[in-house]
């Protein structure tokens, strides 16, 4: 695929749907907090009565991930970084856009693992998955694992979104450039608050485990 | 301060020493080293009447006979860019680095983004051929006289001047970090000049092929990881970015007028 047009592919995925599925995520996980397990199991079942939920997780989630994260790391392997003669904002922000991609992307494929992916081989059930994720996020190195992977996803989303409106010429001006890195900026703590409220929800004693998932869980992460 | 209110004196210049260290490199496949100078300080001098007193005097700061240092510099009140070096870790014109307000040792070396063609010389072809790629010139030629062209509003011509201050210098291109060897992406200045010769109203006439230069290869407009480094370093004040984005915009139209309209 032609340069030009793959990275506007790569640039719209990243806000169509990628985008819009971390603030639908950080939505259905925020019922783990405010509803505890009964509000996380009742969100998590919505989003599973969706219609074709399969093909809207495929083309919705996947196959875009796969390419955003895919090409994103070819972009970020041409970066040349110069941090240290250039240390302005938006050098520093170039940078981490990169580092924070690199790491969403690694910590994603592991999230899915973990959890998608062992629903679809059995492993654990939609109505189990509030328990899973307090076995997972009561290890602290999972845990750490988890606060990490978040704000760099965040990061990456909020700072993206940005980037996203002057790539595609919406915010031209310095002005329009720095409201907009305002709102972003709002953007990210919004969203990495509502996502850390149901990660510490996660390791409640509410969510406490059955032992049956306790011994899957632990063959499968040793 | 003292130096720059009062008339300095004579002993005090005679004693007063620079220190420069400058990578060098004696042919263009060799390998770079630096070599240390200690120069006499003289009031006012800037690095380029350093490199001059260096040639007049090709000793190094060891008292070796060594090559005199290369280098290229034209009009030198920066408006050439062909001085164009890094300085103390910043790309810039060396006619207008003054020593007074450098931190010592001042180091100098080569943009090394370029093909460097010996010491601090390089070849900046690539800019030039960009400017090729992109049709930066508004084609007015016929078999008969075309007449006068449209009129420019005068708003409009008080922002497209201060684009067309680009002298083609570099520095953005060395400040930006997605110029590189892994790259192909073409630099913020010829995108600047699109955007220059597109507002032009004649110019404007032949707009789209210059946004489809940018849209096909691997060299466009798509490769600009907006880190903003080129609007800050860029020595004329060009606002670099806003063109970028400006030039997104206008490519972004290009891309579904094709789709859905040709």
């Amino acid at each position: 695929m032609k340069g030009y047009y793959a990275r506007k592919v790569h640039s719209l995925l990243g806000l169509i749907p990628l985008s819009l599925f971390i603030i639908e995520h950080a939505i259905t996980n925020y019922a783990a907090f405010d509803g505890g397990q009964e509000g996380f199991r009742n969100s998590v079942r919505t989003l599973n009565d969706l219609p074709l939920v399969f093909f809207l997780e495929l083309f919705g989630i996947w196959l875009p991930l796969l390419f955003h994260g895919v090409y994103g790391l070819y972009i970020a392997y041409q970066a040349q970084p110069n941090v240290g003669h250039f240390s302005t904002e938006r050098n520093w922000r170039y940078v981490l856009q990169r580092v924070t991609g690199v790491i969403a992307f690694i910590f994603i494929i592991w999230h899915v693992y973990t959890t998608r992916f062992q629903v679809t081989l059995g492993n654990v059930t939609h109505d189990e998955l509030g328990t899973w994720m307090h076995d997972i996020v009561t290890n602290p190195g999972f845990f750490t694992f988890f606060l990490v992977g978040v704000i760099a996803t965040t990061f990456h989303f909020s700072n993206g979104v940005w980037a996203f409106l002057v790539s595609w010429g919406i915010t031209v001006g310095p002005r329009a450039q720095r409201i907009s890195s305002y709102i972003c900026m709002g953007l990210f703590v919004i969203v990495t608050a509502l996502f850390m409220l149901s990660l510490f929800a996660f390791r409640g004693e509410e969510f406490a485990s059955t032992a049956s998932i306790v011994t899957s869980l632990k063959t499968l992460i040793g | 301060m003292a130096e720059t209110t009062t008339v300095p004196q004579p002993a005090q210049t005679t004693a007063r020493r620079v220190k420069f260290i400058i990578t060098r490199q004696d042919t263009p496949e060799g390998k770079s080293y630096t070599e240390e100078f200690d120069l006499p300080y003289r009031p006012g001098m800037n690095v380029i009447s350093a490199l001059m007193e260096i040639q007049r005097n090709p000793v190094n700061a060891n008292g070796g006979s060594t090559a005199p240092v290369c280098w290229e510099s034209n009009c030198l009140e920066e408006v050439c860019g062909a001085c164009s070096m890094v300085i103390n870790g910043k790309p810039r014109q060396a006619c207008s680095a003054l020593v007074d307000q450098l931190e010592q040792p001042i180091r100098v070396a080569p943009m090394s983004t370029f093909p460097v063609v010996r010491d601090l010389v390089i070849d900046r072809s690539r800019m030039f051929n960009a400017l090729k790629k992109v049709k930066a010139w508004i084609p007015i030629d016929g078999t008969y006289d075309l007449g006068p062209g449209p009129r420019m509003p005068e708003k409009k011509r008080q922002w497209a001047y201060e684009l067309s201050k680009c002298m083609t210098c570099g520095v953005c291109l060395q400040a930006c970090p997605n110029v590189n060897d892994k790259t192909d992406f073409i630099g913020p200045a010829a995108l600047s000049q699109v955007r220059l010769f597109n507002a032009h109203p004649t110019g404007e006439m032949n707009a789209d092929d210059r946004l489809d230069m940018l849209m096909e290869g691997s060299d466009g407009i798509e490769g600009c990881g907006n880190s903003q480094n080129c609007v800050r370093a860029c020595p004329k004040g060009i606002p670099l970015t806003t063109s970028i984005a400006e030039l997104n915009k206008q490519t972004t139209k290009r891309m579904f007028k094709r789709w859905f309209v040709q």
